[in-house]
């Protein structure tokens, strides 16, 4: 057994305060100017705290904000192009968690880098408040996370009070047909985003983000409330009524009364800044 | 019996129930809405690539034919592929409509290369160009892919691995008379094709208009593949080992052959969407995966038997 003398005690903390103070005063100094963000869901929160000046390349896919469009575009997930990366010159780069390729070469040529995955709704503020440490906008990030927090938790308590009906959230659908129906199992931010806006995720024991329903499995889980994501997709009052009828076809309760919602808000697909105005729209979309 | 089988447990007395209105029976609904179109449906698609597959390795006379050889599920996959990516351009013929839409024109060009500089259908011509056009096919359909998002991609990736859900009677109303038409022509080939496996100059001697017959195999074959593709995806396997199992054990006379293939085919299909319904649950495995993976282990196993 050994016994610690009182001695290290003491150094214990002090050397914990001084490692905490030498890795801040070296973040501080090392605020990058010329950072290349690969994630769409990202590059709006670089925006959202104050740090999109300092955004020089952003990925094919980035929408949001307007400004985040006039960067140099490096390419996607999948296809990210290297070459057009280094030729920026980042002091930041960053890169989604599975790309591994990519990873390995910007960590050859020591560009820093700041490794994201897609988590749940909690995760959400997490990263903005760290990305906020990492970008020297820890003050704007904290306030824009708390804000974010703030408004998940008034849908919540608002939510809390009445009866959480059965929700299915689907995200993709062959039209005009009830096939390749795509929904949310129980993990990922979307079903996080379901429960928090008060309802019941009837796939929540299907430990998946997503998964194909079969017409089957819809029919026997009989969900109260059909949410359908239409991301960024603008349909004619035409079209949304022929989907309206299609879901009519089938028997399920939610069909029947009246409540399958489209919903066609691209910021509800991406786990950004914009999640607790997500939420909200979600919640409404339930409510109704 | 397949339409019993399944994740949710159904009750038959209230499957048949004439008391319950449909609209609040949902174990008839989940019997007449969702399992039973999907049972004819295997069965359809599963008898239509066997038969097709036997057809397209009599007219090509090559044992690894399958009714994919020529192109034509390539054609059928890139149309599917271009309605999932731009669906919003071209809502109204569906994803079922563009891979018909896109099997015909893989008909269209594979036939009219096939017959540019022959009076007459060159096999070897024909297998050529198929091949040519699955890879060119296949290059169109990595192109669109490339340009999709990635809902869009996942979507097209599970369509190729085969999917029996067709959700209603529609797709399968849809493509029967293109069915109907085909087995027609299978039913008239029987005979011509006994023949001409022994070779062109050999039928013709024989009294059968060589010509003729290939162009009913080619169209008829065609014809039953597109639709076969059109309601379930390019489902593999079933086209090449259905026909081989078949001989096995009914010999090679085409008019044996043929109607004991379509029903071989078809049963075999039904069987492996039950499995795929159940094996996961509730997760559903693509049926492609499932007829793969029984049907080439019980295929070589078959071999073996036999020589042994």
């Amino acid at each position: 057994m050994t016994v610690q003398g009182p001695g290290s005690r003491v150094q214990g903390p002090a050397v914990v305060l001084l490692v905490i103070t030498l890795v801040a005063a070296l973040s501080a100094q090392t605020k990058p100017a010329r950072i290349v963000s690969l994630i769409p869901a990202v590059t709006e929160m670089l925006f959202a705290i104050g740090a999109g000046p300092q955004v020089v390349g952003v990925s094919t896919f980035d929408t949001f904000p307007k400004e985040a469009t006039t960067r140099t575009k490096v390419g996607g997930l999948f296809d990210p192009n290297f070459e057009a990366i280094l030729t920026l010159r980042p002091d930041l780069a960053i890169v989604y968690g599975s790309q591994d390729e990519l990873i390995g070469r910007l960590e050859r040529v020591r560009v820093p880098m700041f490794r994201y995955r897609h988590g749940g709704l909690s995760d959400i503020t997490r990263t903005i408040r760290e990305l906020g440490e990492r970008t020297g906008h820890a003050s704007e990030a904290n306030r824009l996370a708390d804000e974010i927090d703030g408004q998940i938790r008034t849908v919540r308590m608002r939510a809390g009070s009445d009866a959480r009906p059965k929700t299915l959230l689907v995200f993709g659908r062959e039209e005009g047909s009830m096939r390749g129906l795509y929904v949310s199992g129980g993990v990922g931010f979307l079903h996080d985003m379901l429960e928090a806006a008060g309802g019941v995720n009837v796939m929540a024991d299907v430990k998946r983000e997503g998964l194909q329903l079969s017409l089957e499995q819809l029919l026997s889980r009989a969900p109260e409330v059909v949410i359908e994501l239409r991301a960024s997709e603008g349909w004619s009052a035409e079209r949304l009524a022929r989907e309206a009828a299609t879901w009519q076809a089938v028997r399920v309760p939610a069909a029947r009364n009246g409540r399958v919602r489209f919903l066609t808000d691209d910021s509800l697909t991406i786990p950004g800044p914009r999640v607790g105005h997500a939420v909200q729209t979600i919640s409404n979309a339930i409510r109704q | 019996m397949a339409p019993f089988i399944g994740q949710t447990p159904l009750q038959f007395g209230r499957v048949f129930s004439m008391s319950l209105p449909f609209a609040d029976n949902v174990d008839a609904q989940i019997f007449f809405l969702a399992r039973l179109p999907r049972s004819l449906a295997a069965a359809i698609v599963g008898g239509t690539l066997a038969a097709a597959g036997v057809v397209f390795q009599g007219l090509l006379r090559n044992p690894l034919a399958t009714p994919y050889t020529l192109g034509i599920s390539a054609g059928a996959s890139f149309g599917a592929m271009t309605a999932i990516t731009f669906g919003s351009m071209l809502p109204v013929i569906g994803v079922t409509g563009a891979s018909l839409a896109g099997a015909v024109l893989a008909v269209m060009v594979v036939y009219a290369l096939a017959t540019a500089r022959h009076s007459g259908l060159s096999t070897t011509v024909l297998l050529l160009a198929g091949v040519t056009m699955n890879s060119f096919f296949s290059a169109l359909i990595l192109f669109v892919q490339y340009l999709s998002d990635f809902t869009e991609t996942f979507r097209a990736l599970r369509w190729l691995m085969g999917d029996l859900d067709v959700a209603g009677y529609g797709p399968i109303l849809g493509a029967l008379p293109l069915v109907l038409v085909a087995l027609g022509g299978f039913v008239w080939l029987a005979r011509p094709l006994n023949l001409l496996s022994l070779g062109a100059d050999a039928a013709a001697t024989r009294g059968v208009d060589v010509r003729r017959a290939q162009r009913v195999a080619f169209f008829s074959g065609s014809l039953a593949t597109g639709a076969a593709v059109s309601i379930g995806g390019p489902i593999g396997f079933v086209g090449i080992i259905v026909p081989h199992l078949v001989r096995l054990v009914v010999g090679a006379d085409h008019r044996l052959v043929l109607p004991a293939s379509f029903f071989f085919g078809a049963a075999f299909l039904v069987v492996c969407d039950v499995v795929s319904r159940i094996v996961m649950a509730p997760l559903e495995l693509p049926v492609g995966i499932i007829t793969a993976l029984i049907g080439g282990p019980f295929f070589l196993w078959m071999l073996i038997r036999r020589k042994t």
